[in-house]
Formats: C-alpha cells, structure tokens, sequence
C-alpha cells in the first residue's frame, strides 16, 4: 500500500486534499489510488443537502454539523459552488458560514467548483465523497450548488436527501412538480419566521398526502427552521432536524431500503465511470488530432448529420477495441 | 500532462470588517479564471491556516487595514510551516507602511499589495509565481 493510501486512512487531510484536487484536475494517476482506496470506502452515512441559491444550505450545514458534533460524530463537508462558463473561475463561499469549524479537527470541510457538470455536483464528487469515507468519516455532509428543478445528481451519491426550500418562491403547482420535489426524504421550510412559511407548509403537506411514495413506509417530514438570528429556537430547530435524519438512517436500515439505494449508487457509478473510461478519450483523442472541429464544420454546413458522425466515430472505436 | 487549476485563498485575520477590497479581488481572481476560496471577516491565522490546508490552495492571500498585519501576516506562514504546509504561497495587502515590507518579507510573506495596485498586476504577480502543474504528488 503506498503511503499516500495509508495516509488518507489515517485521516491526514493534506493527503485526501491533494488527491480530491488530482481527481479535479484529471490526473492520470489519481484513478489507481482510488482504485486502491476502494475497499476502504462505503462505510459512512451520506447526507445530501440541496435547494435554490441561498436558501440556507450552508448555514444549515454549519449547525447541523454543530449538532453532529456533541455526539463525537467525525465529518466530513463536501460543498459545491458553481464555475463561470467563460472563465472556468469560480467563487467558493460555502465555507464563510463553516468556518467557526476550521479549527475542529473531527471536521473537514472540501469546496469543490462544478467544472461543467449540470446536475448540482461536479464530475468529481463522487471519488471525493469516497475519500472522505477511506477517511474514516461517520458522516459525509454533500452540499450541492443552488440548484432549480432539476439537478438531482445528488440523490445517486447520498442516503438521505434533504432539500431546503424557502416561502415566496411559487404557488401550490410547484409543489407538485416532478424531480426537487420528488427526491426529499426530509423537507426543510428554512427562513420559516417570513411570510407564506405556513402556507408553504400546508401545499407540502397536502402535496405529500396525495403522493403514492407514503405508503411505502416513509413519508417526508417537514421541518420548519426559523431565524438564524434566533440561537435558541434555531437550535432547538435543528436537534429537530437532526433527529429526523437519525429517523431515517434508522428506517432506511430496517426497510432495506439502503441496499436498494447502495444498488442504485453502485449503477450510477458504473455510469459515470464508463462515461469517463470510454467517451472522454475518444472525445480527447479526436480533439488532439483536429478531427471533432473537422466533424463539427461538416455538420456545420450540413455535409453530415451528428447521427451518422457519431456512429462512424462508435465503429471506428469499437473496431480498434475488437483488433485489440 | 493536464492542466492545473490555480486554487487560491482570500482571507480577513483580525478583527477588521472591511472587505470591500477582499471581495473585489475574488471576483477579479474567479475572472483570471482561478477557483476562489472566500472565508469571510474576523479570521484568526488558525482558521485561515487550517482552511488553507483542507483546501489544498496553492495562495494565502491576505487583507487587513486594521494595522495588525505585523502579528497576523507572519503568524499565517509560521502555522502553515508547523503543518508541514510551507509550499502553500502568502502575500498580503491592505493598509500596510513601506517600512514593515522588510519585516513581513523576512517572516515569509512573499508579496506585499497596497492601495494604488492595478489588479492585473496581482493577478499577474499569481500566474507568474504560482505553478500548480508542479503541485507535487503527495
């Protein structure tokens, strides 16, 4: 085993942030070294926490991590932020309201820029998340980009997705909207002390007693959170919170459903590893010998059509690999 | 070999609440196409040394106006030193006087910035100094 390995085992940090970075920057041999760590991985409880560009994620995760802590529970953050299109920059600020965490040394909090990804995460989160479990980590606490409707990427990586939500951002039909809404084990009304939290409330409720999903044994609870500015009834807010995770942890053990999700993980996995092992090398190499701009400037002037150039290129792989 | 991303860090240590010019160099780091860790104001160098850390950033850069950057400023560097982290670069900028450069340079700081600095000098002064491609492999 080679010390990096060994390093990432013990819980040296330096050693898992240089190793999330190499992932991030896809450096050739960061991929043995996950190989390597695989086995150590798969033990941590993964909580997903997601919703709209500043709902509260962050300050939510700030206390529920306080919270984790008085029971001596180890974490780690994993918070994402989002890249310029143009640039490839970006700003991570998730980190501004854990930082009262900086100095624990049973917390360890990564930023990570999308990097073009769409679905709330970045292409590297999932090894980033394994390394946080080769850690040794109780819990890994994944923190998606503001998301809308639709980036639910995070529900192949975590075991119990919490999505926040805020009053005034629509009427009762977005309740019943198909993908965010779908995904929640636990919703959160975060900013409760404003109006229309109650009646967010309500449209959930009724929301999820129409939903088929109940009566398969768990139905979404509603925590409401109010004013951050209001320690005591904020805490008191998030032990409530926190209390329903354990719930769920609880449940998702005893109704096998945890198996079902690590199944569905494990599919998704494959996916995105396929993704990467066979199509960025074709993309990469056609790329280096100049012949995607050719296929694109066909395509362009409507001399092919992306079907044909698309299979013409899969023949041509495939052929290779079959020679091999 | 791939390209790296140049990582860096803006930090507040002390007690000083004013980080309008913090907040414009990140967004001027985010268009040199850096990834930009903020942590905010009222840092004290552990924090700032410890976020570096689990960040894995290749640049420290600090502000202060409050005068205290003879205590804080070397502070950072000697924290990052104990944490077997010294490959991590500092500089600094805020309201600082010509004669404590000499000082701050000494204690490892390896920039100064002050009021009057075009941008693109210190964005300059970053792609020239920091060179992630070298980040060496633990």
């Amino acid at each position: 085993m080679d010390s990096i390995i060994k390093k990432i085992c013990a819980g040296d940090v330096r050693s898992a942030s240089r190793l999330i970075r190499d992932i991030e920057d896809k450096i050739p041999e960061a991929r043995a070294k996950i190989k390597r760590l695989y086995s150590h991985t798969g033990k941590s409880f993964i909580i997903g926490i997601t919703g709209a560009p500043g709902a509260g994620k962050s300050t939510l995760t700030d206390a529920l991590i306080t919270e984790l802590r008085k029971s001596n529970k180890t974490i780690g953050v994993l918070a994402v932020d989002p890249t310029s299109p143009f640039t490839g920059g970006a700003i991570l600020g998730d980190r501004i309201r854990m930082q009262s965490h900086a100095e624990d040394r049973g917390v360890f909090v990564r930023s990570l820029a999308t990097r073009g990804a769409l679905g709330g995460l970045s292409q590297a989160a999932g090894d980033a998340i394994h390394i946080m479990e080769a850690m040794g980590k109780d819990i890994v606490i994944v923190e998606t980009v503001g998301i809308g409707q639709q980036e639910i990427d995070i529900i192949n990586h975590a075991h119990s997705v919490l999505v926040i939500l805020v009053p005034g951002m629509g009427d009762e039909v977005q309740t019943m909207k198909a993908g965010l809404m779908e995904i929640a084990d636990i919703f959160v009304i975060n900013k409760a002390n404003r109006a229309g939290a109650k009646q967010l409330q309500m449209e959930l409720t009724s929301m999820l007693n129409l939903s088929s999903k109940s009566a398969e044994g768990w139905k979404p609870p509603v925590v409401m959170v109010g004013d951050a500015f209001k320690p005591e009834t904020f805490t008191e807010n998030i032990v409530k919170l926190s209390k329903k995770i354990e719930e769920h942890h609880i449940y998702l053990q005893q109704s096998g459903k945890l198996t079902e999700r690590m199944h569905r993980k494990a599919m998704a996995e494959i996916n995105d590893t396929l993704h990467a092992c066979l199509l960025e090398p074709v993309i990469k190499s056609l790329a280096a010998g100049g012949e995607l701009e050719k296929f694109a400037e066909k395509i362009k002037n409507r001399k092919a059509d992306p079907y044909s150039v698309a299979e013409e290129i899969a023949q041509r792989f495939f052929k290779k690999e079959n020679e091999k | 070999m791939p390209e790296r991303k140049i990582r860096v860090m803006v930090a507040k240590p002390g007690l000083d609440g004013h980080d309008r010019g913090a907040r414009v160099l990140a967004r001027c780091f985010r268009d040199a196409g850096f990834e930009v860790v903020y942590t905010g104001c009222h840092q004290t160098p552990e924090q700032i040394a410890a976020a570096a850390i689990q960040e894995d950033v290749d640049l420290v850069g600090l502000s202060c106006l409050s005068g205290a950057h003879r205590i804080l400023f070397p502070r950072v560097v000697e924290l990052l030193r104990e944490k077997d982290a010294d490959d991590i670069t500092v500089i600094g900028g805020g309201i600082i006087p010509e004669q404590d450069f000499t000082m701050l340079y000494d204690s490892g700081i390896k920039a100064i910035f002050t009021p009057g600095s075009s941008l693109d000098s210190i964005v300059e002064w970053i792609k020239k100094n920091i060179n992630p491609t070298s980040a060496e492999f633990l």
